[in-house]
């Protein structure tokens, strides 16, 4: 595999590769059928605003914590 | 004949309904829905928890099944064990739910009894409220925890009943009567209920409302049992507004009259 052109993030504690050299959160969200769904995301330990999705680059390397609503009491 | 509505208030909004509940062990979204609707709730707990990665596009998720048009929701740190690890899982809550403020903060001490950490409860609420989110926090039983944690903030005290999932019922009453005697914000009991008629003793006593899951979900018949802690929860409230008689070993004076006796 070509590390020009593909990037590795760590999701939720699993390794994941993908074939873009270059991906905003958006993208990323999208990737994983994740898009219109109530998540929120942390990057490195800091939180992304829904707002700054299409604007955050994401880069290899990063680690990314994406949460959701579970059963729970 | 206008009677001041009896409606319980949390960070300054009323509700009706004193019941509040959790959204875990159900069999299935429907039928955590369909337990909600019985129990009347208006306020609904759900745990916050890293997606599953890879899911189909239209898998179902818990919020599709409690909309926020309808209920309340209070995010929940359950599971959490550390003041950093609450905090960092309700800032995750605020961005998913849109800047949401009220949470349930809850930090365990133990794996195996659930006991809640008090010492890093205090830290988590203490930089929860500077940080604006209102607090509704579980804790131990103990009076004086229960009063810092008002002290710092925190708009409702709930102690546990008992331990979590251990359907115990109020092992402390006596404790809760303190806590409840002292508070100026809501005390509601959560964790330990395990019928109804520990629901209506809490309430007896003056507790603001009881928060539940395992009760609800974990009964052969969940929503029947949804149904019951709703009318435990009415009976409970409305037996504490009428103010119960004076208990005494026996009474001289018998209910039926004591004149007109056939001879």
């Amino acid at each position: 595999m070509n590390k020009a052109t593909s990037m590795n993030l760590k999701i939720n504690g699993n390794i994941k590769s993908f074939d873009d050299s270059s991906m905003t959160v958006e993208g990323l969200v999208m990737k994983l059928n994740l898009l219109g769904k109530r998540i929120a995301i942390e990057k490195n330990g800091m939180i992304i605003s829904k707002s700054e999705f299409q604007n955050i680059t994401l880069q290899d390397g990063d680690q990314l914590e994406i949460v959701g609503a579970v059963g729970g009491g | 004949m206008t009677q001041k509505k009896d409606q319980l208030m949390i960070a300054g909004k009323a509700y009706q309904s004193r019941l509040l509940v959790g959204t875990g062990k159900y069999k299935d979204f429907e039928q955590t829905r369909l337990a909600i609707d019985a129990s009347g709730a208006e306020i609904v707990t759900f745990a916050i928890r890293r997606t599953n990665i890879g899911q189909n596009e239209g898998e179902p998720s818990l919020l599709d099944f409690v909309p926020p048009d309808r209920f309340t929701y209070l995010p929940n740190t359950a599971g959490c064990y550390s003041a950093d690890d609450a905090v960092r899982t309700l800032r995750l809550a605020r961005e998913l739910l849109d800047g949401h403020k009220l949470v349930k903060l809850e930090v365990l001490g133990d794996p195996k009894t659930l006991y809640p950490n008090v010492i890093e409860t205090l830290k988590a609420a203490e930089v929860l409220i500077k940080e604006g989110f209102d607090v509704m926090v579980y804790t131990s039983d103990d009076p004086i925890v229960a009063k810092e944690l008002e002290n710092i903030g925190c708009c409702a005290i709930m102690p546990l009943a008992s331990l979590i999932g251990s359907g115990m019922g109020i092992l402390n009453p006596w404790n809760l009567q303190i806590i409840i005697e002292q508070a100026k914000v809501p005390v509601i009991v959560d964790a330990g209920v395990g019928t109804a008629s520990d629901a209506a003793i809490a309430m007896e006593l003056g507790c603001e409302g009881v928060l539940m899951n395992t009760a609800i979900a974990n009964a052969n018949d969940p929503l029947m049992m949804a149904g019951a802690m709703k009318k435990a929860i009415e009976a409970g409230r409305e037996a504490y507004l009428a103010g119960r008689m004076a208990k005494k070993l026996y009474s001289a004076s018998p209910s039926s009259p004591s004149q007109g006796l056939i001879s």
